[in-house]
């Protein structure tokens, strides 16, 4: 009987094992896939990055590691040109719209899930409908109104289209309507004001979707190029992707301190990315899966 | 629910008092949204119908001129006709690209325990930098002469030559310096800097699909392809919705990395790499030509909405069966 089973068990467990080993062989070549996909991802920057050490005699030589490794390039870039300067601006700015989509985006994802009144869906599809224009159509209106209320070359006029975006509002939201009513109603009861409800209670609740939301705001402004290429009009109010791109027209084949000058751009958003990963990666999943 | 006769009173005294509250905290974020967003979006409609001046006053109604304008240009096979058939061919390119990458990357990610989290991130990286400086690193990789992608083709043509096998040299290639190569080139970068999105995306997707489903189909009898095609596939349609409407979007406004790929000959050879942005950006803000411009904005919204509205129809009828 007991070797009855043993016999009928053997091919199965057999079958299983080349299963395994199948499996096995099929994610050895997923990882291999995967590594040379990784070195093909990464090697933009690592070229950046290893050119930048180079001094220009080098830089047309191909070889994958400087032979001198200088940090010219670098002096160059920031004690030449505005760079620092181009450095904070973008700080600023992303400083700026980062604290404004914090407050503004939680209050009002607050406020359309835990406050009821009448318009509040005809309010939300209002905000909704504004994801479908295209930053393009926007540009031109903005310019006007920024040389109207003299807004060209400042900060406020640089950060202004970025203050409040719909889908920050909409990821708050989903955050917020997760929260228990009872909550709520439970300090209301022991006199809570509605802002503190929001501020007090609410808020500490949603920190996970606040730092994605916020991480993910600051890249994309640090990294926006079309409306400061357009509202950023003297040199010394360039945000560091404008900067960037005018430094690298002027500098011809000066290939060294161009990339030099993009890794000064690059560096901070992937050191910025590597600490805060899984807040960044978060917030494209949230707006990618519940969205 | 005791009779109490002062509570629908206080009650509603209540209701108001949230709705009064609300419409505060709303206050400034509507009209953020109102004057910020819908106001220039209507302006932008306004301005193709005037000709431009500083001074409301001055400027005179011309109707659908701007509009004649732009059909005449896309009939002479101007720079319009050239920024909508690159548009046509980029989303040709770098969506499908992207997403068949990007959903492969995904499985391969999903089937590997170790490291994962590793892939991932440097899958992403590109993501998060600025196109604009990135732009310029591939612009320089792909330089005809001093470029490192072409001293990788002559490095292995030198090789296969040296071992016998000649007829697997690669000529250098001219890249972004020819009508042909240009388009795809810039095309390339941007789904090398987008690809981490959809792996992020995918990858979620494919951990929510539920393991007991997979394990049934494989009891039935189903292969890894089987199970792949007619399991986790059809379980992803809202997050392939999704990431086709997003990437099509993105795809529908080019414009960082391709003013700065080829930043002394924006739009490349021939025009072979202008989009509608940077078309769009050089008539109002290099010619002023701010109603022609403006005109071509709202093409560029009319062209979103549809193939928005299109992907939307057809992609979600297909969740049905």
């Amino acid at each position: 009987m007991a070797l009855e089973t043993a016999q009928a068990a053997a091919p199965v467990a057999r079958s299983a094992r080349v299963r395994r080993r199948r499996f096995d062989v099929g994610r050895a070549v997923a990882y291999v896939v995967l590594a040379i996909g990784s070195v093909v991802m990464a090697f933009p920057f690592v070229w950046m990055l290893l050119s930048s050490f180079k001094p220009l005699r080098e830089i047309f030589r191909f070889d994958f590691l400087p032979r001198t490794w200088t940090l010219a390039n670098y002096a160059e870039v920031l004690l030449d040109t505005q760079f620092p300067r181009w450095f904070l601006n973008s700080l600023v700015v992303a400083g700026i719209s980062t604290v404004s989509v914090l407050f503004f985006c939680s209050l009002v994802g607050y406020t359309l899930t835990r406050l009821r009144f009448p318009g509040r869906n005809a309010i939300f599809l209002l905000i909704l409908s504004t994801l479908m224009i295209p930053t393009e159509m926007l540009v031109i209106p903005w310019y006007v109104m920024s040389t109207q209320f003299g807004w060209v070359n400042t900060y406020w006029g640089i950060a202004f289209p970025g203050l409040i975006p719909a889908f920050g509002v909409f990821l708050m939201r989903q955050f917020f309507a997760t929260l228990p009513r009872d909550l709520f109603d439970a300090g209301r009861v022991d006199g809570v004001s509605e802002f503190g409800l929001f501020w007090r209670i609410g808020l500490p609740l949603v920190g996970p979707g606040l730092a994605a939301l916020g991480i993910f705001n600051f890249v994309g402004n640090w990294n926006a190029f079309l409306w400061p290429l357009i509202v950023a009009k003297s040199p010394s109010m360039r945000t560091l992707p404008v900067g960037v791109a005018f430094f690298s027209g002027e500098a011809g084949t000066a290939w060294n301190l161009i990339m030099a000058s993009s890794a000064l751009a690059v560096i901070p958003v992937l050191v910025v990315f590597f600490v805060f990963q899984r807040q960044i990666i978060e917030g494209v999943v949230l707006t990618g899966v519940k969205g | 629910m005791t009779s109490d006769p002062a509570r629908p009173r206080r009650r509603l005294r209540l209701s108001t008092r949230e709705a009064l509250w609300a419409y505060a905290f709303l206050l400034i974020p509507l009209a953020f949204f109102l004057g910020l967003r819908l106001w220039p979006a209507l302006q932008s409609f306004r301005l193709s119908f005037f000709t431009w001046h500083v001074d409301p006053e001055q400027r005179v109604f011309v109707g659908l001129r701007y509009y004649q304008q732009m059909a005449a240009e896309i009939a002479a096979r101007g720079d319009l006709y050239k920024a909508l058939r690159n548009m046509l061919r980029y989303f040709l390119i770098v969506v499908p690209g992207q997403m068949a990458i990007g959903l492969f990357i995904a499985v391969l990610l999903n089937s590997v325990t170790r490291f994962r989290a590793v892939f991932r991130a440097v899958y992403f990286a590109p993501y998060v930098t600025p196109a604009a400086a990135v732009a310029w690193v591939w612009g320089w990789m792909y330089s005809v002469n001093f470029g490192v992608l072409n001293n990788l083709l002559f490095s292995w043509s030198e090789l296969v030559t040296r071992i016998g096998l000649p007829f697997l040299a690669i000529d250098p290639q001219p890249f972004l310096t020819s009508p042909q190569q240009a388009l795809p080139a810039v095309a390339a970068v941007v789904i090398w800097q987008q690809l981490g999105f959809q792996v992020v995306i995918f990858l979620a997707g494919l951990q929510g699909v539920p393991r007991e489903v997979h394990e049934a189909a494989a009891i039935d009898g189903a292969n890894a392809w089987q199970r792949f095609w007619h399991v986790t596939f059809p379980l992803l349609n809202p997050v392939i919705v999704f990431s086709l409407v997003i990437s099509t979007i993105a795809t529908l406004q080019l414009f960082d990395q391709v003013v700065n790929i080829n930043f002394t000959d924006q739009g490349g050879p021939l025009g072979s790499t202008l989009t509608i942005a940077l078309y769009m950006y050089q008539q109002a803000f290099q010619r002023f030509q701010i109603g022609y411009a403006a005109a071509v904005t709202v093409l560029l919204f009319l062209i979103i909405m549809v193939v928005t509205l299109v992907q939307l129809r057809i992609t979600q009828r297909r969740v049905e069966y």
